[in-house]
């Protein structure tokens, strides 16, 4: 089954985001007020790891398991949309404690409530697409 | 090693992992970007038929939907196979100033006076969650990503619009957390 890994790939990022209480609203306020390194360790872990990794790719030119070369896609050059949607962002981050992936793992987890959150979410995005063209990018 | 495993993992851990699982998905010849998922839910529920930014063949994304599936069960094996006890280990500092939010550490991953059925079931409560996730799903989709998207996937690849996104998602982080949160609870 060709969809099995993915699943397989999301249970692993579900059960570690779990572990390490990333998808604590409580580990999210004490980012937010800079009162431990917890967060700051696990992003920062991730993504000095993950540059090393892009670098190797890049470097080498590695292929993915299809055999086709691994390509990077550089994000549109702009500013208002990622100060402006971040900011948006970042106000219902932490709110809620949580970022989109997060949200899910929660309610795997047993915390119901989560789906009024995913429910605001999907609204959120439905919103975005119907004032698209009236926003500022 | 399942004693071990119960206990909370390190910070480290969590890097290394979700390092890991970015790679791993580049291998799969994907990216890693969980936010994508709002809108291709959006698109299966029929927005496309309203809304042309909907209008996109969502099969393409079906790979990342079972990814976050998957996610869903990663939450389910971790709180029925892998807790222990322990109340987690939140600052000192933290317990107090959100103490004086009226919130009370109640040890879990989640305060039960903000996720619980009561909070839930008010009129505030309910307005809160979902307001709460408007924000995320509207900026997420305005900013192009989220945390998995341009904290990990962006950052990792040096883009500059994802340093500025993450400079976005704390600007908002930091004025709920300080200015906004004590006119919410």
């Amino acid at each position: 089954m060709k969809g099995l890994k993915f699943i397989l790939t999301g249970i692993f990022f579900g059960i570690v985001m779990a572990k390490s209480e990333a998808i604590s609203w409580y580990r999210i306020q004490e980012m937010f007020r800079f009162q431990s390194f917890h967060m700051y360790g696990i992003i920062g872990t991730a993504v000095i790891l993950g540059a090393i990794a892009v670098f190797v790719i890049k470097k080498f030119k590695l292929k993915d398991s299809a055999g086709n070369p691994i390509t990077f896609t550089d994000k549109e050059k702009s500013w208002r949309k990622y100060i402006f949607g971040g900011s948006i962002f970042g106000l219902g981050w932490a709110l809620t404690g949580a970022c989109p992936g997060p949200m899910f793992v929660n309610v795997g987890y047993g915390y119901w409530a989560m789906l009024v959150v995913i429910l605001g979410a999907l609204l959120g995005t439905y919103l975005y697409g119907v004032f698209q063209k009236k926003l500022p990018h | 090693m399942l004693e071990l495993l119960k206990q909370p993992w390190p910070w480290y851990t969590s890097g290394i992992a979700i390092a890991f699982t970015m790679v791993l998905l580049l291998f799969f010849g994907k990216s890693f970007g969980v936010s994508s998922n709002l809108k291709t839910m959006c698109t299966i529920a029929g927005a496309g038929k309203r809304v042309k930014f909907f209008d996109f063949d969502w099969k393409a994304q079906k790979w990342n939907l079972l990814f976050l599936l998957g996610s869903v069960f990663g939450g389910v094996i971790a709180s029925n196979f892998l807790t222990n006890d322990e109340p987690l280990k939140l600052s000192a500092a933290t317990i107090k100033d959100i103490n004086e939010l009226g919130i009370v550490f109640d040890g879990g991953l989640n305060p039960s006076q903000i996720f619980g059925l009561e909070f839930l079931s008010s009129f505030k409560g309910f307005l809160t969650l979902l307001l709460g996730g408007v924000l995320v799903g509207f900026g997420s989709r305005y900013a192009g990503g989220c945390t998995s998207g341009h904290a990990i996937s962006g950052l990792s690849n040096l883009q500059i619009p994802s340093l500025l996104a993450v400079i976005g998602f704390f600007a908002g982080g930091l004025i709920m957390t300080h200015f906004l949160l004590p006119y919410i609870f």
